[in-house]
């Protein structure tokens, strides 16, 4: 039996000093040992997050307090420590890295000098040992040129190598304890497979014991050795990776892990001899950067991208970021102007028709973004902004407002929610409200811009019935932007794979996603997360292809 | 960098250029013949004639703009109508105590406000917070020359310490520069130093926010540093722009300063000129006063450069 590192018995953080109040953390226990990665796997709001900044010592002061339990890292108790006893022990016996590498670095503090200040803190080392350290360091979560990535400032990088400096300074000075939470969660698939390894070798290398917090089934697959299931503050259910996702006792897990969409594409729906709705001829959007004196750049955001959407069909566009998938919705419901294409609408050409002679198309297409807590305006009631549009387009007030009660009652909401505000809803009712805002003008084409990503799996799964439902019911056609390959395997009938603005690979979903052509979309599928098991069937998908055959 | 730095001056050459037309047009747009207006009331034909003559204002008016700005260029300014003196001369003998006032006055301000507004938004919520947001609403709403005659009062006449008023130039010796310039530098730093804390307080409490300020905690640095190194660097972007737009406006507002501690500064001469309509006086005022502002401007832009490495024009 190997050492225990962390070891939290009991542990209840509550809402305020007073006794009594609301309490985030419920009576957790959880330990890590060396050498060893515990997955702590959640929805938004289970406190995980709140765990790990317990552990750290990190917690807003005064707001969130920690009024039972015990936190030991390696025997001692971290509760009882002084701050300045938190702060030696921070870096140098547990470390943590963050979810959002473009905002976790100073930008205005080159990235070598921020992985210094960590030795100058804790270790009485020269200049010249302190950099040689460093650049040791940073080859070993493998950044290229380390000379010259040492002196430059955190936006010169991308995602994925701000996120190996933070590891690199989290493990220079080689703690037991490395806390990574959703250290993954904002970078690119194939980003994220890097990272992951990375955290893995360094692990075996350096013997670390690793807390690991995600919410996605997939990363827990790839990396946990144990998995601790939390829920509203509790624990639910805890135990080796095999055993959880093959036999989850608690019912929240097994609705957690059936409600992970399965990248095995869903049963093609038979082809159809329905109108073409939405045509994309050749569409480009080239960025032009402006210069005062001297040369301009220019960033081809899109590039000739031709697509064809049926009546009642559903096309996914799926890719990276900056693979421009974004970049070409917009351009279709013509929040951006194209630069050059053509963007066929019920037959209509409206790629450069003026503002006003698009008026009366506009209301053929319709959009719902990704983030439904700063897509709704927050002063106007939920009622009002569903209205709206149909109210611009001459209909009378009172009956806009009926048929926003309809449309709530058809995206699963109660009709007098007209009167409330959107801060009064959770993320997927927002995400609902939004699509009945979307709804009421009746559009040929609903474009859904990463509509589900900001929502938890279980919201996601049901947000996504909704969508093939309304679907079945009134006949619309979806175009659906996606960075994850599970949702689009789920939805979509067709597929386009963008990279760098282009389109590498398009056809039938079950086509693409089970025999890509294009090494891109082969490299993609394989980077997905977790893809060796079907969850939703509490089996690796080896075992159920075997069961099938 | 240099080559922003050239293309910055440059594009301040079509700044200046429009406020000296203005300048110019200024007085030879106002209805009625500018010499009259010039001489006043009580002219005689004469002295109409010189001034006509001595203006050029029977020239074609482009002559009369090209010998304006040529003789701009040679730092002539025109003569005072009042006392006759060239009106260079006597902005160069007003210069150095307005500006005296000033630098100390931001100096001052900044060394004060900036700590202030730290600490406060270091301890936001609690009675030191408190303490300084009162103190600095105090500061915005007692006017500088209340703050001015208590000073007097206590430490002049009272006390005695140091002189009533007047100013001594830093080149005749430190120390009565020193003594004189004490007073009207608390007085009119009072407003100053209540608006750099609160923006800074503002700036550092959202910066204090940031993802990058839990990192720092993470670390294991002590919080004197998360404050300097980490946050103060990024809040320090707003607070520039205050206090450079701040510097920029004191130049100009420092006439009740002045008055009060009866100071020759160019603050009292602007407003000496605009009562005795010295029109060669406030053309000058003007175009000084936009040269200030335009280098003021210059100089935030390029600190803003210096101090975030994503700002790049």
């Amino acid at each position: 039996m190997t050492n225990i590192i962390l070891d939290i018995n009991n542990l209840v953080v509550s809402v305020g000093k007073k006794p009594g109040g609301p309490k985030i953390i419920d009576d957790i226990s959880i330990q890590v040992r060396e050498r060893e990665t515990l997955c702590l796997v959640g929805e938004s709001g289970s406190g995980k997050s709140v765990t790990s900044l317990t552990t750290m010592g990190l917690l807003p002061k005064g707001t969130l307090v920690p009024t039972a339990g015990s936190i030991k890292l390696v025997g001692e108790e971290l509760l009882a420590a002084t701050d300045r006893r938190l702060r030696q022990l921070r870096a140098t016996q547990m470390a943590m890295i963050f979810q959002e590498p473009m905002t976790a670095l100073n930008p205005v503090v080159p990235v070598g000098r921020q992985i210094d200040e960590v030795l100058r803190a804790h270790t009485s080392l020269d200049a010249k040992a302190r950099k040689k350290r460093i650049l040791d360091m940073m080859e070993q979560v493998h950044l290229p040129q380390v000379e010259r990535i040492f002196a430059s400032y955190p936006h010169r990088l991308s995602g994925g190598q701000r996120q190996r400096i933070m590891i690199a300074m989290a493990l220079v000075l080689e703690p037991k304890l490395l806390i990574a939470d959703e250290p993954t969660t904002a970078l690119d698939v194939t980003t994220q497979k890097q990272i992951l390894t990375l955290i893995r070798e360094l692990q075996r290398d350096h013997g670390t014991a690793v807390l690991f917090i995600t919410h996605d089934m997939g990363v827990v697959a790839e990396i946990a050795d144990r998995v601790a299931v939390m829920r509203q503050g509790r624990l639910v259910e805890t135990g080796p990776l095999d055993t959880v996702l093959r036999n989850p006792t608690m019912e929240y897990t097994r609705n957690l892990l059936s409600a992970v969409p399965s990248l095995v594409p869903r049963a093609a729906r038979p082809e159809t001899k329905e109108p073409v709705v939405l045509e994309a001829n050749e569409l480009s959007k080239v960025y032009k950067e402006r210069a005062f004196f001297g040369k301009g750049r220019e960033v081809v955001a899109a590039d000739k991208v031709t697509l064809t959407l049926r009546k009642g069909r559903t096309l996914g566009i799926v890719g990276e970021s900056g693979s421009g998938k974004s970049t070409v919705a917009r351009c279709i419901v013509r929040l951006i102007d194209p630069t050059s294409g053509g963007v066929r609408l019920a037959g209509r050409e409206i790629a450069d028709i003026s503002r006003r002679l698009l008026q009366p198309h506009r209301q053929k297409i319709q959009i719902v973004f990704q983030d439904p807590y700063r897509s709704l305006n927050p002063r106007v009631t939920v009622g009002e902004s569903i209205a709206e549009g149909p109210i611009n387009y001459g209909v009378a007030h009172t009956e806009a407002m009926k048929r926003a009660r309809e449309l709530l009652e058809l995206v699963g909401l109660p009709a007098d929610a007209v009167s409330r505000y959107p801060h009064q809803f959770s993320g997927g009712q927002r995400q609902r409200i939004a699509i009945a805002r979307a709804l009421a003008l009746d559009p040929d084409v609903l474009v859904a811009d990463e509509a589900v990503s900001a929502l938890d799996v279980s919201v996601q799964a049901q947000v996504l019935d909704l969508l093939d439902e309304i679907q079945t019911r009134l006949g619309i056609a979806i175009l659906f932007i996606t960075h994850d390959l599970r949702v689009a395997a789920q939805i979509c009938d067709e597929v386009v794979v963008m990279q760098h603005g282009r389109v590498v690979e398009q056809g039938p979903a079950a086509e693409v996603l089970t025999h890509p052509k294009q090494a891109y979309t082969k490299a993609l599928l394989d980077a997905a997360p977790g893809r060796g098991w079907d969850f939703a069937n509490f089996r690796p998908v080896a075992e159920s292809v075997g069961a099938s055959a | 960098m240099l080559g922003y730095l050239l293309r910055r001056i440059l594009a301040a050459v079509p700044v200046m250029g429009v406020v000296a037309l203005f300048v110019f047009l200024l007085l030879r747009l106002t209805p009625g013949d500018p010499a009259a207006i010039l001489a006043g009331d009580n002219a005689t034909p004469e002295r109409l004639e010189r001034i006509r003559t001595s203006l050029g204002l029977n020239e074609p008016l482009i002559v009369q703009f090209i010998t304006w700005v040529n003789k701009l260029l040679h730092g002539d300014l025109g003569t005072s109508l009042i006392s006759n003196l060239p009106v260079m001369k006597m902005i160069g003998q007003r210069v150095e105590p307005s500006i005296s006032i000033a630098l100390c006055t931001i100096i001052l301000a900044v060394m004060v406000a900036v700590p202030l507004g730290v600490i406060a938004a270091w301890k936001h919520g609690t009675w030191i917070d408190r303490f300084v947001m009162g103190l600095s609403v105090l500061g915005f709403s007692v006017p500088v020359f209340v703050v001015g005659y208590i000073l007097i009062q206590v430490f002049a006449i009272e006390l005695r310490w140091v002189p009533v008023q007047g100013f001594r130039s830093i080149f005749n010796g430190f120390g009565p520069f020193f003594e004189r310039m004490i007073l009207p530098t608390c007085a009119l730093s009072f407003i100053y130093i209540a608006l750099i804390a609160r923006m800074t307080r503002a700036a550092m409490l959202d910066v204090l926010g940031e993802d990058y300020v839990r990192t720092a905690r993470a670390k294991g640095i002590n919080e004197v540093a998360v404050m300097m190194r980490h946050a103060l660097r990024n809040a320090a972007v707003p607070v520039i722009t205050v206090i450079g737009t701040g510097f920029a406006l004191l130049i100009s507002g420092v006439v009740v300063t002045e008055s009060v501690f009866n100071i020759p500064g160019i603050g009292r001469l602007t407003v000496d000129a605009v009562l005795a309509r010295d029109y060669p006086v406030i053309q000058a005022m003007i175009l000084l006063t936009s040269l200030i502002y335009v280098v003021v401007n210059l100089l935030i832009d390029v600190a803003y450069t210096l101090l975030d490495p994503r700002i790049r024009y």
